[in-house]
């Protein structure tokens, strides 16, 4: 006799969605960072962006109004339609 | 007794359990017949009329068996009055079983098939449904048993959980309740602590992701907390209550099955705390001096609510000499000021568990809630130069220009007052909280209902 449990997920498969190929080179390019409003967040973003526009790229800067809560969504559709790269990251 | 009248007017008769008897009866083998028309004693005696029930009586009541048969003087030679039995179909062993073949197909998760060789147990390891300990194996049976415990429809939405969003019904609550050890009766506690963290006040997205030890932590008010078997006094924050337990862990579940959050993934705790398997537990509402923390919330005595508080684990505050309120001020004020860091102030919330000894010293001194929570924040005005960067020799700090301000460690209603724990010990708790107020996240308390 056949036993069955019940399903305790969510039942959701994420979509799998493919990635856009890497550009060849920075040169051109707009790439967002995101602050998430960590202590110092903003030296190590510095940094970043002096190296990325050393590489010829544009740097958009953004901040989250809490670290403790996801992005706006207008956040993210405004770092959508501004950037061609953005460089994501867990923080800690 | 009363077969013998049958004849007299019945058109059908089914017995559950001896197929000879009475004479010409239907065998209701399976108890479909019993389960679908909700018999719960027998005999029950249903007029049809037209395919449509319009009366029914069950047990043996002489008038009223004349009344709905119309047959003025059926049974005269019986007695008046005989209780009848229970039915099968609603025998404890059985009924369980019943409701699976009966109802389990208003249920609408997904069925996992086991293979023969499957051990349960370990296929939701496998799975990843456990929070690291064996829980019970839900099955259809279990959750419909589960279902009885609210009144609410199994397919009614309870929240939006975090971090995958995803919206949580009354049944696959029920699924992870199950699992959690639950009892059915536990289940709206359950739901209500789920509404109480799923939401942008509690923010439980951040609480599960941030590095910060902290979790949901569960204070139950109101008369069901007793009714129900909650531990509010010794060892009430710790392991031996299956209700405390069970309705913590299954609010966990729940986060961790139907919400994703898995630590690892965007659970992203430095250490965690063992509270995160369950933290939850009555407040000792009986002999306190207080007002309840639901009351303090603005709950009437009367109301079940749950309470949710992003916490850490607790730690003890000792003072086993103290005989006067304000010298227990004093030590709770020295002990709450080294919350996370005793330069850190106004981001975090605390819960003072203070138990019943520590209690009595306060009533016998004439303190109630607010006078002790005044006293508390009096104490707790710190001066900026103990608390910039760089003072006392310790980096983290406030900014160098609040030098020369005071500050309080809390915010005014910072403190949260639980009473609760064991007769004796000269003893309470603080639980730490979390990032505080609309940046991160507020105690949110909701009514439990039936």
């Amino acid at each position: 006799m056949s036993r069955y449990l019940m399903d305790p997920s969510s039942e959701r498969s994420v979509p799998h969605r493919e990635r856009l190929a890497r550009p060849a080179a920075l040169h051109g390019q707009v790439v967002g960072l995101l602050d998430i409003g960590k202590p110092r967040g903003d030296v190590f973003l510095d940094r970043l962006e002096q190296l990325l526009t050393d590489a010829g790229a544009r740097v958009m800067r953004y901040k989250k109004p809490t670290f403790t809560k996801p992005a706006p969504v207008d956040l993210r559709h405004e770092i959508a339609t501004q950037c061609t790269l953005v460089i994501e990251a867990l923080a800690d | 007794m009363v077969a013998p009248l049958l004849p007299q007017f019945a058109t059908t008769v089914y017995t559950q359990d001896d197929p000879a008897f009475p004479d010409g009866a239907v065998h209701d083998a399976d108890l479909a017949v019993s389960w679908h028309h909700e018999v719960e004693t027998v005999p029950t005696v249903i007029k049809v009329v037209d395919g449509v029930e319009v009366d029914r009586t069950f047990g043996w009541v002489r008038s009223e068996w004349q009344r709905l048969t119309g047959i003025t003087d059926l049974g005269e030679a019986l007695p008046p009055f005989r209780p009848g039995c229970g039915s099968l179909s609603v025998d404890p062993d059985r009924v369980d079983a019943l409701r699976a073949m009966f109802a389990g197909h208003t249920l609408k998760s997904r069925r996992l098939e086991l293979a023969d060789l499957d051990d349960e147990m370990e296929l939701m390891f496998d799975r990843g449904f456990t929070d690291g300990l064996p829980v019970v194996p839900p099955t259809e049976a279990r959750v419909l048993r589960m279902l009885q415990g609210t009144s609410r429809p199994p397919d009614d939405i309870v929240a939006v959980v975090a971090p995958d969003l995803v919206e949580v019904s009354v049944e696959k609550v029920a699924v992870n309740a199950v699992m959690a050890g639950c009892k059915p009766e536990h289940l709206p506690w359950v739901i209500a602590a789920l509404e109480a963290v799923c939401n942008d006040a509690f923010n439980i997205h951040g609480v599960l992701a941030t590095t910060m030890p902290v979790g949901p932590v569960l204070v139950c008010n109101g008369p069901g907390t007793r009714a129900i078997g909650m531990n509010s006094e010794g060892n009430a924050l710790g392991q031996g209550n299956r209700a405390n337990l069970t309705i913590g862990r299954a609010v966990q579940l729940v986060i961790r099955n139907v919400g994703g959050g898995r630590p690892g993934e965007v659970d992203r705790a430095t250490h965690g705390n063992p509270g995160k398997l369950s933290f939850c537990f009555a407040e000792r509402e009986h002999d306190s001096p207080f007002t309840s923390l639901a009351v303090s919330r603005g709950f009437p005595r009367t109301a079940d609510t749950v309470t949710a508080f992003a916490g850490e684990g607790p730690r003890c505050i000792v003072d086993q000499k103290v005989r006067t309120a304000p010298e227990l001020a004093n030590v709770f004020a020295a002990c709450l000021r080294t919350l996370h860091s005793p330069k850190l102030v106004l981001a975090f919330d605390v819960i003072l568990v203070i138990g019943p000894e520590h209690a009595r010293v306060c009533a016998d001194d004439g303190w109630d809630r607010d006078r002790l929570l005044a006293e508390l924040h009096a104490r707790l005005q710190l001066p900026g130069s103990e608390l910039v960067d760089g003072a006392l020799g310790i980096a983290d700090g406030v900014p160098a220009h609040l030098r020369d301000v005071t500050l309080p460690k809390f915010r005014p209603d910072g403190i949260l007052l639980v009473h609760a724990g064991g007769g004796a010990g000269l003893f309470s708790a603080m639980i730490g909280g979390w990032a505080n107020g609309e940046m991160g996240s507020q105690p949110v308390t909701r009514e439990v209902l039936p």
